[in-house]
């Protein structure tokens, strides 16, 4: 359980988020959305702990950072930032063996490098083992980075908006295996997601940030609504619902 | 099964990746007994390859005359090069992937400046106070670099201070200190002022034993702590904030280099004076031979390094014969145009 008690974060002197109260469950995909610039990336790297928080406390199974000390409270955590910006002359093989950074040895091993082969192979990336991190697209570079983050076998999983480089294919490819693994591994999953439609198709919880403040948490069925969301991004929306109940959201142009 | 054969066929990929990088680790420590012999052999008197060959396999068994100039008088200097040139090669890459960025050397970051400063400053108080101490000038040296070295350390532990910022404040070091250092030369005697130029220069020249000893036990120890780290500096080059998702201590790490690298560096500049260029551009080197994996490209940038110094210590010798040219003018007037073919190529590759 992942306990979010009056957390208030700050960059600086500016105050980015205040006030949060949230409960995360393991098992559970939770949706992160919200207009720009109202602190989603900044929640994830206060959780992470690399912004401190201003005021409250952030409790997982019962302790904080501060109990554990950073190393160990970052060791749960797999977390992948924005930005994919990499040129590098590594393999990708290479790369996302990184992700055992804790127990490499200075010889790789083979299991080590099995492991990452594994991770790639289930993502559908194993053809591209063998090349250079440099030759690959954005967003083959973020399937990659994504690997490297399942080998880290982590307790909870941050991913900053994992799906912005990726195409149609890529983006479900990525979404299923996550959703898969949060069910199977026990995650707490924490996803920055733009997409509302793939929001309300994956997610278990939606957490929904504006202004600094939770507005609303819960199955994306119950928080998504045309007041709602109008409200949030200042655009007209229409919510339908498909055959399996789920919502989803079509934008309207303003009559010009 | 065409999953197994897959993972199969990766591993041997990624292991002939490796063996191919240890062909280069190979193929230079080769080039570097070469030049070495070459770098022994080359002098005012020019001596047969064999004989020096001879001479260090066997010392006992050849004339005086050879085994003087062999063991005593060229050898410590043709290591002196090597050393050296790892150091400042091995420095270099770490600055630059620390700083992640392709322009970072001792050279840019004011340390070797600072250097010269301090140097100068040994050389003028010694000079006032009608001193003869030899020793003064490496000291004074020393010291005035890892002053600058840790004003760059100071910067490194702040919060919110990025490796832009440290390579701005190296690079405003470097003009502070040469402008110090152009003081000092404007207000000393012509005589002083010669001797101020000719530190300047770099030369391997002030080699003795002990002067060797003490740079390559430093550099030796340097290059192992450093080395300890190759896992963690290597995903340095994936961007910070993904290096510390990975469990990587920035911080820690970005000091613990810092100082190794100062370390390392000031005390060769302190011997042999200011030798630029190798540490900017043996790390390239070494990166297009064999990509960023750090357990290769540290062995690897400092081989290149010590490989580029002994061919530079061989032509300073052999461009007049008889004359030496002081190392550190001969370094850059090879390597830039040798280096602007080389960054050239690159492109065309790529595009």
């Amino acid at each position: 359980m992942l306990e979010f008690n009056h957390v208030a974060i700050a960059l600086g002197k500016q105050v980015l988020s205040r006030d949060l109260c949230m409960q995360l469950s393991p098992g559970q995909l939770h949706v992160i959305i919200g207009p720009n610039g109202t602190g989603k990336t900044s929640l994830l790297r206060a959780l992470f702990g690399e912004l401190p928080l201003q005021e409250g406390t952030i409790r997982f199974n019962g302790r904080t950072l501060a109990d554990l000390g950073a190393n160990r409270w970052r060791q749960q955590f797999g977390y992948m930032p924005q930005n994919n910006q990499l040129e590098l002359e590594l393999s990708v093989l290479e790369v996302v063996v990184l992700g055992r950074l804790q127990s490499l040895k200075l010889r790789l091993s083979d299991d080590d490098l099995r492991a990452a082969m594994t991770a790639l192979q289930s993502l559908g990336m194993a053809h591209l083992a063998d090349r250079p991190m440099s030759t690959l697209s954005g967003g083959q570079r973020q399937m990659v980075l994504f690997a490297q983050v399942l080998l880290r076998e982590p307790q909870i999983m941050l991913l900053d908006e994992p799906v912005s480089a990726l195409d149609l294919q890529h983006q479900m490819q990525l979404m299923e295996h996550l959703h898969h693994q949060t069910r199977l591994r026990n995650w707490i999953s924490l996803v920055v997601l733009h997409d509302l439609n793939l929001a309300a198709q994956f997610a278990d919880q939606l957490i929904v940030l504006a202004d600094g403040r939770l507005q609303a948490m819960g199955p994306p069925s119950e928080v998504l609504t045309e007041a709602l969301i109008s409200q949030l991004y200042q655009v007209p929306v229409q919510i339908h619902h498909d055959d399996a109940g789920l919502p989803y959201i079509r934008t309207l142009r303003r009559a010009s | 099964m065409a999953e197994v054969a897959m993972l199969e066929q990766a591993l041997v990929q990624q292991r002939q990746r490796e063996a191919r990088r240890w062909r280069f680790l190979a193929a230079f420590i080769v080039l570097i007994v070469i030049t070495l012999l070459l770098d022994i052999a080359t002098g005012p008197s020019q001596l047969p390859l064999l004989d020096v060959v001879q001479t260090l396999w066997s010392p006992a068994n050849t004339d005086a005359m050879t085994r003087t100039i062999v063991i005593e008088m060229r050898l410590p200097i043709a290591l002196m090069a090597l050393v050296v040139g790892a150091a400042l090669g091995l420095g270099g890459a770490q600055m630059q992937t620390l700083l992640d960025n392709p322009l970072a050397s001792p050279f840019t970051l004011g340390i070797a400046a600072a250097a010269g400063f301090g140097a100068a400053l040994a050389l003028v108080v010694n000079n006032l106070f009608g001193l003869e101490s030899l020793l003064s000038i490496p000291l004074g040296a020393f010291f005035f670099s890892m002053l600058a070295a840790s004003m760059l350390f100071g910067l490194a532990l702040m919060r919110h201070v990025n490796s832009q910022t440290i390579i701005l404040a190296g690079i405003a070091l470097l003009f502070l200190f040469q402008s110090l250092l152009s003081l000092l030369q404007f207000v000393s005697s012509p005589e002083l002022n010669q001797q101020i130029v000719f530190w300047l220069f770099g030369s391997l020249m002030r080699t003795t034993w002990d002067s060797l000893t003490i740079t390559f036990v430093v550099t030796l120890g340097c290059s192992v702590l450093l080395y300890r780290d190759a896992w963690k500096l290597t995903c340095l080059r994936l961007g910070e904030a993904r290096a510390r998702s990975l469990g990587v201590n920035i911080n820690a790490l970005r000091i613990k280099t810092l100082v190794l690298v100062a370390l390392m560096t000031a005390t060769a500049i302190s011997f042999v004076g200011i030798i630029g260029f190798i540490g900017l551009v043996a790390p390239h080197i070494g990166r297009m031979l064999i990509g960023e994996d750090q357990r290769f490209l540290i062995p690897l940038s400092a081989l290149c390094g010590a490989a580029m110094l002994s061919m530079s210590s061989v032509i300073s010798k052999s461009i007049v014969p008889g004359a030496l040219f002081p190392i550190g003018i001969v370094t850059a007037i090879i390597g830039v145009p040798f280096f602007i073919w080389l960054i050239l190529g690159r492109g065309r590759k790529h595009a």
